[in-house]
């Protein structure tokens, strides 16, 4: 904990709080990063053989497959999502189910259910980026400052 | 009558004459099924809403607390519920339901206990002949309120719980047969600085200390006069924590006395973690496993601790830290 945060504590609440924190049970880090890692690696195996199949069976290129790729990957977590199945993979994965595509996919479709009963405009439009929004809002910014810089420096000269 | 700074004794004891507990799916897997009246294998209890799920679990509590003891709806003199929906909408409308007075309370997953001995108070003070009272919460309306969508695939920390779908309801009465209510300790709000929403156990902790310890020097009785002492919702590490915290405090409370309402209710392969949490956790819990236990006569005294956290989804992210309260009501087999 940080010291600023620690300031606003009575010495009674901090007290308190070294004394709880000393009986929580601590993540495991370590066992999370492996889990995190087969898990990740796997999905991302995975979407390394359906961009081959598509690149062999169905003509696209290294560049267009990646397209396709994510769709497949998109939907297939989605119906995961639906089927109530996502989150209980995720609870054993962690990072590993969060961080690729389906992670995002996953976001939209769960908010999505669950404001489908305010109704179609309200409910599932309204609420569809409450997780996902903060992502699409601060990675188009984010993109935006980059390509800036990028063309900043080119019209100096350089790259 | 008050006793000492925080404390009621109800001279005239009233008689819990009927309870119920309804639970979901999850809780008929549980290590107290059986002590439940009626369980739902469908968590949506065939209403379009997660919300009106959990309104008709407390309609169904109320219900069949009425026809145990043998009365009609229109008996109910005053109904006293809470749960941990926005503006409790569940309470106010399974009220709506029952067509009675209402009194509607808010103290998060102490609700249960918080309504006990607000009804307790008004049989004792002659104030009524019959009132109900009543909390329930359903997993999914609260994960919705205070988390994260149900189906969001995010992992939880071992300090989480699992919020219980149920409802559980008390009919208390001047006179009739049955466990009576004897006093109740009503809690002071306690802030121990903690922002986790993931470990409500932790922050709840020191707030059913404080309220054991008042009961304890209020009466001035030991904590052997219990023979069970439950807190509502505090998990696994907010058991812990809270057991410690007594013992440093200088009240020995034996380890088979004290237990939690979320540690009995789920069987340990259960995946839920901490523990159960949840404002049907202590009601189902008591007004089902406990009471029965009394009726059975292996319990003769016992004091339910039912611990809740007053946070809202927009305080926490407003950064402010967690109040937390406790009230704890004893019930006594004469």
């Amino acid at each position: 904990m940080s010291n600023k945060k620690n300031k606003k504590l009575t010495p009674t609440q901090q007290q308190y709080q070294a004394f709880a924190k000393a009986r929580e049970p601590e993540p495991s880090v370590v066992r999370n990063c492996l889990r995190a890692f087969l898990v990740g690696g796997l999905i991302c195996t995975f979407g390394q053989a359906l961009q081959m199949m598509f690149i062999n069976y169905f003509n696209f290129t290294e560049e267009t497959a990646g397209d396709p790729t994510v769709a497949v990957l998109i939907i297939i977590s989605t119906l995961l999502t639906g089927f109530g199945m996502y989150d209980h993979i995720a609870q054993w994965a962690g990072a590993g189910t969060i961080i690729p595509v389906t992670g995002f996919a996953n976001t939209v479709a769960s908010a999505s259910i669950e404001h489908r009963s305010e109704g179609f405009v309200l409910g599932v439009g309204g609420n569809m980026f409450k997780l996902a929004g903060s992502v699409i809002a601060y990675g188009v910014f984010s993109a935006f400052v980059v390509a800036i810089i990028k063309i900043t420096i080119q019209a100096l000269g350089g790259m | 009558m008050q006793k000492g700074h925080q404390s009621w004794t109800f001279n005239s004891k009233p008689v819990i004459i009927s309870s119920a507990a309804v639970g979901g799916p999850f809780e008929a897997e549980g290590a107290v099924a059986d002590d439940f009246d009626m369980l739902h294998q469908d968590l949506w209890l065939g209403q379009d809403s997660y919300e009106k799920a959990e309104k008709k679990l407390l309609e169904q509590a109320c219900e069949i607390a009425i026809q145990k003891a043998d009365m009609k709806k229109e008996d109910i003199q005053f109904f006293i519920s809470g749960d941990l929906m926005n503006q409790i909408i569940s309470s106010s409308f399974a009220a709506r339901t029952l067509g009675a007075p209402y009194l509607g309370i808010f103290g998060a997953c102490s609700s249960s206990m918080e309504g006990l001995a607000i009804g307790s108070l008004l049989i004792d003070s002659k104030s009524a002949n019959y009132v109900l009272a009543g909390a329930s919460s359903h997993n999914a309306a609260v994960e919705k309120q205070f988390r994260y969508p149900t189906e969001y695939g995010s992992q939880k920390p071992p300090t989480a719980q699992w919020t219980v779908t149920g409802a559980g309801t008390a009919l208390l009465s001047q006179q009739g047969n049955g466990p009576r209510v004897t006093s109740a300790t009503i809690g002071r709000v306690i802030d121990m600085g903690l922002s986790d929403p993931f470990n409500m156990g932790g922050a709840m902790a020191p707030a059913a200390v404080d309220t054991i310890e008042a009961h304890f020097r209020d009466l001035n009785i030991e904590p052997s006069y219990y023979d069970l002492i439950a807190t509502g919702d505090l998990g696994k590490i907010g058991h812990q924590i809270a057991g410690d915290l007594l013992t440093e405090h200088g009240i020995e409370i034996p380890k088979d006395i004290l237990t939690d309402c979320g540690l009995l209710i789920y069987k340990e392969e259960q995946p839920v973690i901490a523990g159960g949490s949840g404002c049907g956790c202590s009601a189902t819990v008591t007004y089902g496993h406990l009471l029965n236990r009394m009726k059975k006569g292996e319990l003769k005294r016992i004091l339910v601790v039912a611990t809740g956290a007053l946070l809202s989804p927009l305080s926490y992210q407003q950064k402010e830290s967690i109040p937390c309260i406790a009230h704890a009501v004893s019930i006594e087999m004469s």
